[in-house]
């Protein structure tokens, strides 16, 4: 079974290894260590990490695309957004009378702007399993009517990352207005539970974070087992020599197409999960910055190993949570130079430099270095 | 004894000397006309005013306008009449008419106002305007016949009719028949429809309106035709003046893709810090015309070759320092530029200032071009267009004319070639970097004069530059201009019935399915050097 197989590399038992050890190790030190202890991690912390590791599944999913399909998508905060959206629509129904102005149908923003009934778009949301679906459902469904179009007429390359470039414009620009329908440029706060959990209790917050960890280990299998099937071997075909893959007899917009959805519906998941854990969705996250920095992520951390993309994002979330705090201006600057240093100097990654003596592959993608010990 | 008698001469002499003007007072012809409006009875004063209003004296606005607003008096013991100037409190400051000299102040008391009617006051205004039919400038008659539609009484008619066999300049002849037929409109007669039945002057309009809604039903039915036959002249000035909009839009779109079109289409380096290189020209004139306090125009035309300059200097620099060592990989330029605009967006906020500034805009570029009551142009994107077209045929003329034109295609074409042939070909990819940057500075040039210069204003250029060069078609300079206007031209269209964003997110749709049709734009290179 293709699922199963990464679960017997060593490579993957590796990574999950260390992600279980360090989900164990958070939980433990925020349970069991007295609050002043040096070694307490709090909830806030607890959040933080939470959040990297949404950033990291969603880094996964654009190094799926990125590095073993070489479409460089610059959208895919889109997708994460979307799935974010779904969420916040869930949680937004649980709020229930509890809003600011207390009406039991409509979400406060609604009520503000004289919004007489629900939209359509707003109803099923109030069931956890709809809301569930939709998170898959509608990137899924953005990135199959989209990538549909754009791999059937071969639109490849930089024009391809130009427009998905446009497409996240575009929807930051829809979601921005009031009419919309989804808060506008406030977009949906004041959560209060999930699954009748109170979101403000510290045991739900070091649930969520679980989760997420749970949600990437299995977002890593399920992108490894991608990766290591015949499916994966095509995208990379398609990647390296796409006429060559299209000559031998495959149907390369259909493989582009299932993968560039997979990769949309993690992106999707990611974004579910971070929106409970920061409180908050608005269409910032369309922007078109957002959704590069994620491609610097997995530059950072190597193309096409997705540990770096896990190890990219984290990093640079890191830097940013430090940076922003000591001398939020020099922020803009630091990263800048990442993704002038990075890419001029490091076109492998992190990962690169870790694997660089078992370096096997000389065309100039990055190689995959479990496979070649193996 | 002699002494006192030539003293005494001198006296004589000086007073002589000092009342010339008071001689040449009393025979200004102003003076006679001021008494007889200052002593006129109720009935009379009509007369008078209108005898000041023919006798074409140029001082006679000021004394009518100060009639209207009762600072026309008399001082009550010599009867002359005086100008008031400044009418608060007990003590009046006053001045000669005729000379327009000031004589002091005056205690209230001592001075007698020229009385006004009201019937007068209201007549007024026309009264006035007429005395600007008399203005030597047309420009000013102009206005002034057509301050004049819609406030012609009974009263003005003869007047006018004789202010319009004089008139000679037809513009101001269209616009005193039109002031008139408005009148005779109001009064019920049809043959002044037709007249009116060319004009795209609102109250033009008005008055056909309410022929329309009168009693007479022959009147009400040719005005409606008079306003059928207007609103299809306006329904053209409204389509001339969406497509000038859409133009103008488009010329800025032109000019900000423009420079991409040369980086991106020609040397296939994505420059994401274009947007950042338009900025830098932006802030350029700015800083010019700080340097140049007081001649925003100087300011302006030197910024041309500096922006030009400094965005093709900060080009060299960014190609040098990262692109060169990205050869071939052009999704990795990409994510180096866009660091380099980060920093560059940084840098401005940190050395400059996160707020905008604005930069000013010379008096020959603000105002605008009136074609017809309907339709007007202003002048600063009519100057950006033509600016734009420029740059386009001197960007055109360098790629098909010069020395580096025909290198920078044979680089293109086979870099290996080029180079076998003596082409310098790092030295070719350094000028042409340095062109499309400089490009982009001129661009920030002129964006200067129609939005505000701010860190942000690369940003809100840049994936509007990439679907230009995408739409036109890549490496495909008359491909960039059509897409370019174009697109401006749609959004232009779309705007009314979906407004700025909504239009702005359909133009991009449309892009985005445009590009699944022909993934290479309305223009795709062909042969051979495509498929590189």
């Amino acid at each position: 079974m293709w699922l199963t197989r990464p679960l017997r590399e060593r490579s993957t038992q590796l990574f999950l290894g260390v992600l279980f050890a360090a989900l164990v190790v958070v939980t433990f030190l925020h349970l069991f260590t007295p609050q002043d202890s040096a070694l307490h991690v709090s909830a806030y912390t607890v959040t933080l990490l939470g959040k990297y590791l949404c950033y990291a599944l969603l880094a996964v999913a654009v190094d799926l695309v990125w590095g073993y399909l070489g479409i460089l998508s610059l959208g895919h905060g889109a997708f994460f957004a979307l799935g974010g959206y779904a969420m916040g629509m869930y949680l937004m129904r649980q709020i229930g009378d509890r809003g600011v102005y207390g009406d039991p149908i409509l979400p406060d923003f609604m009520v503000f702007l004289n919004w007489q009934e629900l939209p359509w778009f707003w109803h099923g949301f109030d069931m956890a399993w709809f809301a569930f679906i939709m998170v898959l459902l509608a990137p899924g469904l953005l990135a199959l009517v989209f990538g549909f179009l754009a791999f059937r007429s071969r639109v490849t390359g930089v024009y391809l990352s130009i427009i998905t470039q446009a497409l996240t414009f575009a929807l930051m620009l829809a979601f921005f207005r009031n009419e919309m329908g989804f808060g506008g440029n406030n977009g949906l706060t004041d959560f209060k539970d999930i699954l009748g959990f109170n979101l403000r209790t510290d045991a739900t917050r070091l649930g969520l974070f679980i989760a997420t960890g749970i949600a990437l280990a299995i977002g890593y299998v399920i992108c490894r087992g991608i990766v290591t099937s015949k499916l994966g071997r095509v995208s990379v075909a398609c990647r390296d020599a796409e006429a060559r893959t299209r000559f031998l007899g495959y149907r390369v917009e259909r493989v582009q197409l299932f993968v560039f959805v997979v990769s949309a519906m993690l992106a999707g998941v990611a974004g579910a999960l971070y929106v409970p854990q920061v409180g908050i969705i608005n269409p910032s996250e369309f922007s078109p910055l957002f959704s590069i920095e994620v491609v610097v992520w997995v530059a950072l951390g190597g193309r096409a190993t997705l540990y770096g993309a896990v190890i990219g994002a984290i990093l640079v979330n890191y830097a940013k949570t430090v940076f922003t705090g000591i001398m939020p201006d020099a922020w803009l600057f630091a990263l800048g130079g990442l993704f002038v240093l990075v890419t001029v100097f490091l076109p492998k990654g992190i990962a690169g430099l870790l694997f660089r003596r078992r370096k096997t592959d000389d065309t100039g993608n990055t190689p995959d270095a479990q496979e070649a010990t193996a | 004894m002699s002494i006192i008698r030539s003293l005494t001469l001198l006296f004589i002499a000086l007073i002589s000397l000092l009342s010339l003007p008071a001689t040449a007072q009393e025979n200004d012809p102003g003076r006679a006309l001021l008494i007889n409006l200052a002593e006129a009875p109720a009935s009379k004063v009509e007369e008078a005013v209108n005898a000041i209003v023919s006798s074409g004296d140029k001082r006679a606005r000021g004394w009518l306008e100060a009639y209207g607003n009762n600072r026309l008096s008399r001082i009550k013991d010599t009867g002359q009449v005086v100008l008031v100037l400044n009418n608060r409190g007990r003590d009046w400051e006053i001045a000669d008419p005729l000379t327009g000299e000031n004589m002091g102040e005056m205690s209230r008391r001592e001075l007698d106002r020229v009385a006004i009617n009201n019937r007068i006051r209201g007549q007024l205004e026309g009264i006035l305007a007429m005395l600007d039919l008399n203005a030597a400038d047309p420009d000013v008659r102009e206005a002034s016949a057509q301050d004049m539609m819609g406030k012609v009484d009974a009263s003005l008619v003869e007047p006018l009719e004789a202010q319009l066999e004089r008139e000679e300049n037809a513009s101001v002849r269209n616009r005193i028949e039109e002031a008139l037929a408005i009148y005779r409109v109001s009064e019920g007669n049809p043959e002044a429809i037709d007249v009116l039945a060319g004009s795209l002057h609102p109250r033009a309009r008005a008055a056909l309106n309410d022929a329309v809604r009168g009693d007479d039903p022959a009147l009400a039915d040719r005005a409606t035709k008079a306003l059928e036959s207007i609103e299809q002249k306006l329904k053209l000035n409204r389509a001339a003046e969406t497509l000038y909009f859409g133009l103008s839009l488009g010329s800025v779109l032109v000019l900000a893709a423009i420079g991409l079109a040369i980086t991106f289409g020609v040397m296939g380096v994505i420059n994401m810090a274009h947007g950042e290189l338009i900025m830098l020209g932006a802030y350029t004139t700015w800083g010019m015309q700080q340097l140049l306090p007081g001649q925003p125009g100087l300011a302006l035309i030197l910024s041309i070759p500096a922006g030009f300059m400094v965005a093709a200097t900060a080009g060299i620099i960014i190609e040098r320092s990262v692109i060169q060592h990205l050869k071939g990989r052009p999704l990795e330029t990409l994510l180096a530029t866009f660091g380099i605009s980060l920093i560059l967006q940084q840098l401005v906020r940190t050395v400059i200032s996160p707020q905008n500034r604005t930069v000013v805009t010379p008096d020959w570029m603000s105002g605008s071009l009136v074609i017809n009551d309907a339709l007007s142009l202003t002048l600063n994107r009519l100057y950006v267009l033509a600016f734009a077209l420029i740059v386009f045929a001197a960007l055109m003329l360098i790629m098909r004319k010069t020395r580096l034109g025909l290198e920078v295609r044979a680089v293109t074409q086979n870099r290996a070639m080029a180079r076998s042939m003596g082409i310098r070909a790092t030295r070719v990819d350094i000028m042409t970097f340095a062109l499309g940057s400089g490009v982009a500075g001129l661009a920030g040039v002129a964006l200067s004069q129609l939005t505000n210069v701010g860190p942000n204003l690369g940003q809100n250029y840049i994936i509007d530059s990439f679907m230009v060069v995408v739409f036109g078609g890549v490496g495909n300079l008359w491909g960039t201009l059509i897409a370019g206007l174009s697109l401006g031209t749609i959004n232009q269209l779309l705007e009314p019935w979906a407004g700025a964003v909504l239009a702005k997110i359909i133009v991009l749709v449309f892009i985005i399915l445009f590009i699944q049709k022909r993934p290479k734009g309305l223009f795709p290179q062909k042969g051979r050097a495509a498929e590189g």
